[in-house]
């Protein structure tokens, strides 16, 4: 049975075993941004063994390049992007640590491993909801990589940002499990009326 | 001959570029109530929900339904008894859409292929031009999301293949698209011509209104075959399993070479944004 969980980073290897595919997950407190060209960057610092601007131990990366904020706005529209882009860079990133991915998007076979691998979780928001999730944005400041734009490394402070568990720490897939309970197509229409 | 200054076009571009990215379509808010209702699987509901309420918000506030503000394709027909004066006229069309992205606080999403420096103000749009009788000038400014054009397709089958040929790769394409592309989905399919040629026929098939019947009765049929066949794919919506994960299939043909049978495969996601100026 799913569950909805309040969690705020930095997060322990106890918050994110606790939690299952379907589980529904508010976030608040601090989270960072990045895309795939800040991951780029990001890597290319490691390998030659510079410091990175932001310590990514227990933390939350959020895949998003947020629309222009108006004058006297937090941010514009703040909703994910497709996540494989980034799972080349994903194994690395969470060796460093960290513990939580939000997008949307399956991710490869290599990045579910890692999960399992280095205890962390994959967390969808609904792609599309820009304007929605840009709600929850209470504090955007860019800390690294200001040339790339929306592009760039944003801190933002975020209040209940609604996600769900995609992936777990037990290399379970959300998307490969809703989907088998409604699919009807001929050569799995068996299965689909077992799991009913 | 009939004069239409350029800075008219300039100005058009802009706002509809503007108005699409904020006021979702009234045939989108349509199909998403629908689903709201009819969608079997609770957590697709939920997505519908927060997809109405997005829209709600992104409509007041004036935010842009999604931070993707895509990248600018127009389609635009031109009467052959138009004048274009003041200037160039697909420079018109591209100072558009660089205010419009400007002043209304839109993301900028293009840059160079290679060495992905961003462009800075979301040009070069697309343009597609015809030349079509009468005396008006019809811009539709689509803005273009990435996430749902990655998974977007073009097949140059054995004409042996057939319909079923066909109704294969939309779904294919559809199933291999998964979640990614921001389902509930319209797939916009273009049978016929060239290779190019039936990728453009599939993003036109895009434009037409959510709900409405294509005119065609034998593609209407077609049609109906092929949303039966995604939705019996069960990825739901934002992939999380449902019986609603295309909000409509529409299909433009035209004939082809005797060898050929192009098929192409144009996804789009609910965020189905395009807005029309006649001048």
């Amino acid at each position: 049975m799913s569950k909805t969980v309040k969690l705020t980073p930095p997060l322990t290897d106890a918050d994110v075993l606790a939690l299952e595919i379907g589980d529904r997950v508010l976030v608040s407190g601090v989270i960072y941004t990045a895309r795939d060209a800040a991951h780029k960057r990001l890597v290319d610092l490691l390998a030659a063994g510079k410091e990175l601007p932001v310590d990514f131990k227990g933390q939350i990366l959020y895949y998003v390049g947020p629309s222009p904020a108006r004058p006297g706005r937090v941010i514009g529209a703040a909703g994910p992007t497709t996540s494989y882009r980034m799972d080349s860079y994903t194994p690395t990133m969470l060796q460093l640590g960290l513990k939580a991915m939000i997008g949307k998007g399956k991710r490869s076979p290599e990045v579910i491993a890692a999960l399992q691998q280095y205890k962390a979780v994959y967390l969808g928001a609904t792609g599309g909801a820009g304007a929605l999730i840009s709600q929850c944005i209470k504090k955007a400041e860019v800390v690294a990589f200001p040339e790339l734009g929306p592009e760039a490394v944003h801190r933002l402070e975020v209040e209940n940002l609604p996600t769900i568990v995609i992936n777990d720490c037990q290399g379970r897939d959300l998307y490969e499990l809703g989907i088998k309970e409604y699919r009807r197509t001929a050569e799995t229409g068996d299965e689909a009326v077992a799991c009913r | 001959m009939r004069q239409v200054n350029v800075q008219e076009i300039t100005k058009a571009v802009k706002e509809a570029a503007i108005t699409a990215n904020f006021d979702l379509g009234a045939d989108l808010l349509a199909a998403l109530q629908r689903g709201e209702q009819e969608e079997e699987s609770p957590s697709g509901r939920e997505v519908f929900r927060q997809l109405l309420e997005n829209a709600r918000i992104a409509s007041q506030e004036r935010i842009p339904m999604c931070q993707d503000c895509g990248l600018v394709v127009v389609f635009v027909e031109l009467g052959q008894e138009v004048q274009i004066t003041g200037g160039d006229f697909e420079q018109a069309i591209q100072e558009g859409v660089r205010q419009g992205y400007g002043e209304g606080f839109l993301r900028k999403s293009l840059c160079h292929p290679l060495t992905r420096a961003n462009t800075g103000d979301n040009t070069p749009a697309v343009i597609h031009t015809e030349i079509v009788p009468g005396d008006r000038l019809k811009i539709t400014v689509v803005p273009k999301g990435g996430g749902s054009e990655n998974m977007s397709r073009v097949f140059m089958l054995k004409p042996a293949e057939g319909v079923a040929g066909v109704i294969d790769r939309v779904v294919t394409t559809v199933r291999d698209a998964g979640p990614n592309p921001c389902p509930p989905i319209i797939v916009g399919v273009g049978i016929g011509g060239t290779f190019e040629r039936a990728a453009l026929l599939a993003k036109k098939a895009l434009l037409r209104e959510v709900g409405s019947p294509n005119p065609d009765p034998e593609l209407a049929a077609l049609e109906d075959k092929m949303f039966q066949a995604v939705n019996d794919l069960g990825i739901g919506p934002q992939g999380l399993g449902g019986r609603i994960t295309a909000l409509a299939v529409h299909v433009v043909m035209q004939p082809c070479h005797i060898a050929s049978l192009p098929v192409a495969v144009n996804i789009q996601c609910h965020a189905s944004r395009h807005k029309e100026a006649v001048l």
